[in-house]
């Protein structure tokens, strides 16, 4: 989302859209990525459960994948998934790949 | 046609709030303010006003209920003093930034401690940063129509912030002054109907207030609450020519007194000003170019009118009633030096800090402060930058 100049916005920090959350990208607050290994998992969805920023992304009942743009990198689903399929890797490393540094 | 009655400020601060009759008032009882919550509550238990009145268990949560009724569109008002201001410190903050025009008399009176009940500026000095407009009076009449202006010039579209209109605590609070009062529907015509554009109650239109503000917006909101206290000054400025229409009393963002030709210039702020007045009128009897600029917006401070009026003044002495503890000089001063940078020529300015915790000041002092000003017109000399009016060694 482009952020607004001061002219653009609402006054007294108002926000006049109800449930526009989704909106406001806040996964650049993380330090840890959440990474699924595609063959540990069961898609028994206690990670879904769990997660507080409902950052799992769930179609027809099987895990798709992480909403990077508000994933916290809590590791909460990492601790809760009971078959070790979530590793916290940290961002450092995909800033660093995506540099073609390694 | 209105009425001429016997007031005091608190009185008066009372009368004005009951014409303007608003929706809420949340209110907590401090010296010197008591009187008018006490004075306004009559008026509930009367049946003469419909405001909702919330008796609070302390001036936080005051300002806080302030806060919520603005919020839902309500006109809310309170009044405090001192302790009670501070105590509500953040939540003004917070009705600022909200944008919420809530209306409020301040009656000056000393900060503790030591604890003391009179007269300074302590309170509101301390409070300047706080983002609300700031109307001084100098007397009865003056709370009077303050308030009544505060009202439209806190509500206006363009401005939207809470305005404070201060009185000096007991020296004007609880003495007894002429006053006008204007027809009830005049007020009630002039201050209009205040209507917020997103109210919390409006569950057609919900919006959420009070959201999570971080380093990428808050800049942006706080560029907003710039802009709306500096067009404040414009506002304040209309409003009291059209308080004029209806008063025959008009009002700017600060009153030159005898300043045509003065050459000895006394800058104050509050009830001392009329003290300051009638010193001007003696000395001007004696052949003395002695005038006075009486401060009335503090906030927005009227940076340009202030250095326009003082420009070609031979000596300047600014009164603070207040003491900003570690900086060379009171607030006023501050203000007004640094208004004055931009002038081509140097005019001579000295600041007196006076009054504190209710000490008087009178007519000696006063033109003791005239005669140093004269002394430092004819040598070009500042001896003392800071000095302080009525202190013993
Ligand atoms: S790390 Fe936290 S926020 Fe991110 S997906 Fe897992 S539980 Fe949700
Ligand atoms: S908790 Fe683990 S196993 Fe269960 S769905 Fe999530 S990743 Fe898969």
């Amino acid at each position: 989302m482009k952020e607004k100049g001061w002219k653009e916005i609402p006054l007294g920090g108002l926000i006049l859209e109800a449930g526009n959350a989704e909106k406001y990208a806040t996964g650049g607050w993380r330090t840890y990525r959440p990474v699924r290994d595609e063959k540990k998992c069961n898609d028994c969805l206690l990670c879904w459960v769990y997660c507080p920023d409902s950052s799992i992304i769930v179609e027809e009942a099987k895990i798709k994948g992480f909403d990077y743009e508000h994933c916290k990198g809590c590791g909460i689903c990492s601790a809760q998934c009971p078959k070790d399929a979530i590793e916290m890797v940290e961002e450092t490393k995909f800033v660093l790949q995506e540099k073609g540094e390694q | 046609m209105g009425k001429i009655v016997g007031l005091t400020g608190d009185e008066t601060a009372a009368e004005a709030m009951r014409q303007i009759n608003p929706d809420v008032l949340a209110a907590y009882p401090i010296t010197p303010q008591t009187e008018i919550v006490q004075n306004f509550s009559q008026f509930v238990a009367n049946g003469v006003v419909s405001t909702e009145m919330i008796r609070v268990e302390s001036e936080h949560s005051a300002m806080s209920a302030c806060i919520g009724a603005a919020a839902s569109g309500a006109r809310a008002m309170t009044a405090t003093s001192a302790n009670g201001l501070a105590l509500m410190w953040e939540i003004c903050y917070i009705a600022a930034s909200y944008r919420l025009p809530i209306v409020m008399p301040l009656v000056n009176r000393a900060l503790s401690g030591p604890i003391n009940i009179h007269c300074d500026h302590s309170d509101s000095m301390g409070a300047r940063d706080s983002g609300w407009i700031q109307l001084y009076s100098e007397n009865c009449q003056e709370i009077y129509d303050n308030l009544i202006q505060a009202i439209r010039i806190a509500e206006d579209k363009e401005v939207l912030l809470p305005v404070m209109v201060t009185l000096d605590g007991f020296i004007i609070s609880h003495a007894m002054e002429r006053v006008e009062i204007l027809e009830d529907e005049k007020v009630t015509e002039f201050i209009g109907e205040y209507k917020n554009p997103y109210s919390l109650l409006d569950v057609d239109n919900p919006v959420t207030w009070g959201p999570l503000d971080l380093y990428d917006y808050y800049f942006e909101h706080k560029r907003q609450q710039i802009e709306a206290i500096e067009k404040a000054g414009e506002v304040i400025q209309r409003v009291g020519k059209e308080f004029k229409e209806i008063s025959g009393r008009s009002y700017e963002l600060m009153e030159n007194y005898r300043l045509e030709g003065a050459d000895l210039v006394i800058v104050a702020a509050g009830s001392t000003a009329g003290t300051v007045k009638a010193v001007v009128n003696q000395l001007r009897e004696e052949g003395v170019k002695a005038g006075l600029l009486k401060i009335r917006a503090f906030r927005p401070f009227p940076v340009r009118e202030v250095s326009q009026a003082l420009k070609n003044a031979k000596a300047v002495a600014i009164l603070d009633r207040s003491v900003s503890f570690g900086a060379e000089g009171g607030p006023i001063f501050l203000e007004i030096r640094s208004a004055l940078f931009e002038e081509a020529k140097r005019v001579p300015v000295v600041n007196y800090i006076y009054g504190l915790g209710g000490r008087d000041i009178g007519i000696d002092e006063i033109k003791a402060v005239y005669k140093n000003l004269e002394r430092i017109a004819q040598t070009k000399k500042i001896e003392k930058l800071v000095g302080y009016l009525g202190l013993r060694e």
